[in-house]
């Protein structure tokens, strides 16, 4: 189970990496958030993988069970996941608004933040 | 009493809510962000005494036994950063407040502004380590929400520049915290720096995560790719407090929970910080635009900051809090005078402004207080700054570093000369006549003065700040230093 999760976490790791590396601005969102999914999985492998009762205390009981899993991981990948969301969300709309504004989907020719210099000395006049 | 250390977290936390609820009317949102501020001042002022006395006030949340729990805790260090963070929110509310940015200002700025203050006065008290890198995700969440809010096309490209490089530093820090937790099962800081058994690797990657928020060579791209589309009360913000944050997350890491980490860690911090200090200070040689200069100089200032947690010892680190201290303060004056100067002469690019010391003597004097501060001259609180610092560098035979300290210094005074010159004493270009009275910027100068005022204050009796530094350091885990 730990080595098929293990895998997993690898490959999205490499697509993620590639797809980073790509270009295209949507490409490039996209691939931050396989590497994100990619870290999710890294912290569930992170806990204990494997036991799958459900971690209640019986009554009167101070500690669980042999076999109960372990909740914490899954909480934190839960709040990694909205986070995750949400970020996703928000960059893909603001991918999208910036190509309207721009009209090109090239990350490499979006300079509208940066104008390339036109001086060989001196930065480019600004407002 | 124990609640006070909530308040850096749920006092702008409320302020921002209260602020939405107010919705269109403008007054009303005015004070009650400028209450919010005031009130997180007033807490965070009585957080520091009581930690004075206390040494370290905690709470942990939920009524769990620890180290379950979330654990929030304040020391000297924490408490200081954060009543740092409420003067710099008041002065930005106060900028917003002005005049100083003449764009129309919508609904949800004071909110963002708001939110922002929380989650920075939240990572400077948590002490926990998840949730420290929740509270990263939400600084990030509402520094995107304000860098965006320009809406124009650099704007976004700025944002988008932005969000990019920050999360890659995030998913690093939340794959640290990973094989972290993996490795010791904890997640308190406390626990952790008992635990023993962390892979190296983990602390690494830790750092490195902490470095990429902190914009240390060489993963500084993210600042200067979008700090110059901000208006100028937000600027202050992102320039004075951000990197800061991820400042302190190293010092918290290096000096205090895993202070023990290997020799190579420190030496390898302090020639990032080295190379940092160089970059940053070359970057703003090139510019002409006032913002680009500034923020250039931001990353330049990280690097004397990490020096000091890479001296592993007491003393530097005390240099580094104390540095800190004084550099959230002074840089976020000038990104304010930048504001202003703007408002009165029309530009940002140094070529096209000029005639500000004629035209507004009294934006002259703050602008030379806190500009020869940030150089280190005497008797401003930069100089004690450096001072400390340099003398630390010098004690432990970093004669290389500490004169690499001293030639950047050199190179600010070359920036802020420029400023100067072209902003302050030249005529302006276009004949504006940049003294014409300008409706409502007191609460501009008002802010601004503060800061500057606070920043000549300590330089002439830096001792008590000196002292509280060196407490706060005294009270953190790393040890060491051959430093008398």
């Amino acid at each position: 189970m730990i080595l098929a999760l293990v895998l997993t976490t690898g490959l999205a790791v490499a697509a993620g990496v590639y797809l980073t590396l790509a270009p295209d601005l949507f490409r490039r969102l996209l691939g931050l958030a396989v590497l994100g999914s990619a870290v999710n999985l890294a912290v569930l492998v992170a806990g204990r993988v494997g036991p799958t009762a459900p971690p209640i205390l019986r009554a009167g009981a101070e500690t669980l069970a042999a076999g109960a899993a372990n909740p914490l991981p899954q909480a934190l990948v839960l709040t990694a996941v909205v986070i995750g969301f949400v970020l996703t969300a928000f960059a893909f709309v603001l991918a999208v608004a910036l190509r309207e504004r721009v009209g090109t989907e090239d990350s490499d020719a979006i300079r509208a933040a940066e104008p390339p210099p036109v001086d060989p000395v001196k930065p480019p006049l600004e407002d | 009493m124990g609640g006070l250390v909530l308040t850096p977290l749920l006092v702008p936390l409320a302020t921002a809510i209260l602020v939405l609820v107010a919705g269109d009317r403008a007054a009303l949102r005015r004070v009650l962000s400028l209450g919010g501020a005031l009130a997180l001042l007033g807490c965070t002022l009585a957080l520091l005494v009581e930690v004075e006395g206390a040494g370290r006030v905690a709470v942990a949340l939920g009524d769990w036994p620890l180290p379950f729990a979330i654990e929030l805790a304040a020391d000297r260090l924490g408490a200081s950063l954060a009543l740092v963070t409420a003067i710099l929110g008041v002065a930005v509310v106060l900028q917003q407040q002005s005049s100083a940015d003449p764009a129309p200002e919508s609904p949800g700025l004071h909110a963002l502004i708001h939110g922002l203050l929380a989650s920075v006065g939240a990572a400077f008290v948590t002490a926990d380590l998840f949730n420290l890198y929740v509270w990263f995700e939400l600084m990030l969440v509402t520094a995107l929400g304000l860098l965006a809010h320009g809406g124009a096309a650099r704007h976004l490209d700025a944002c988008l520049k932005y969000l990019a490089l920050q999360v890659l530093g995030t998913l690093l820090l939340l794959l640290a915290i990973a094989l972290v937790y993996g490795a010791t099962g904890q997640l308190n800081l406390a626990a952790l720096a008992g635990a023993g058994g962390v892979p190296p690797v983990a602390v690494a990657l830790l750092v490195i995560a902490f470095l990429i928020k902190a914009g240390a060579f060489p993963f500084f791209a993210w600042l200067p790719a979008s700090y110059h589309t901000l208006p100028a009360p937000v600027l202050a913000l992102f320039g004075g407090l951000l990197s800061k944050v991820g400042v302190y997350a190293v010092l918290r890491t290096l000096g205090d929970v895993y202070a023990g980490a290997p020799a190579l860690f420190y030496e390898a911090l302090g020639w990032v910080a080295v190379v940092t200090m160089v970059a940053g200070v070359l970057g703003a040689a090139y510019h002409w635009d006032l913002r680009r200069i500034l923020a250039f100089h931001v990353v330049s200032q990280v690097g004397y900051m990490l020096l000091g947690i890479a001296l592993a010892s007491r003393a530097g680190v005390a240099a580094t809090l104390f540095f800190t201290l004084h550099n959230i303060l002074a840089k976020a004056a000038l990104l304010l005078i930048a504001g202003v100067a703007f408002r009165a002469t029309g530009h940002h690019d140094l070529r096209r402004t000029g005639g500000l010391y004629a035209g507004r003597p009294l934006l002259a004097v703050l602008f030379l207080v806190s500009a020869l501060s940030l150089v280190g001259v005497p008797p401003l609180w930069g100089f004690w700054a450096k001072f400390s610092l340099v003398r630390e560098l010098l004690l432990e035979g970093r004669y290389l570093w500490g004169a690499t300290a001293l030639a950047v210094s050199a190179l600010t005074l070359y920036s802020m000369a420029k400023i100067w010159l072209e902003a302050f004493w030249k005529p302006h270009p276009g004949g504006r006549d940049v003294g014409a009275p300008v409706p409502g910027l007191v609460p501009a100068y008002v802010g601004v003065s503060a800061l500057a005022l606070a920043v000549l204050a300590v330089g002439l009796a830096p001792e008590a700040l000196l002292r509280l530094s060196e407490a706060a350091a005294s009270s953190l885990r790393i040890s060491g230093g051959s430093a008398p």
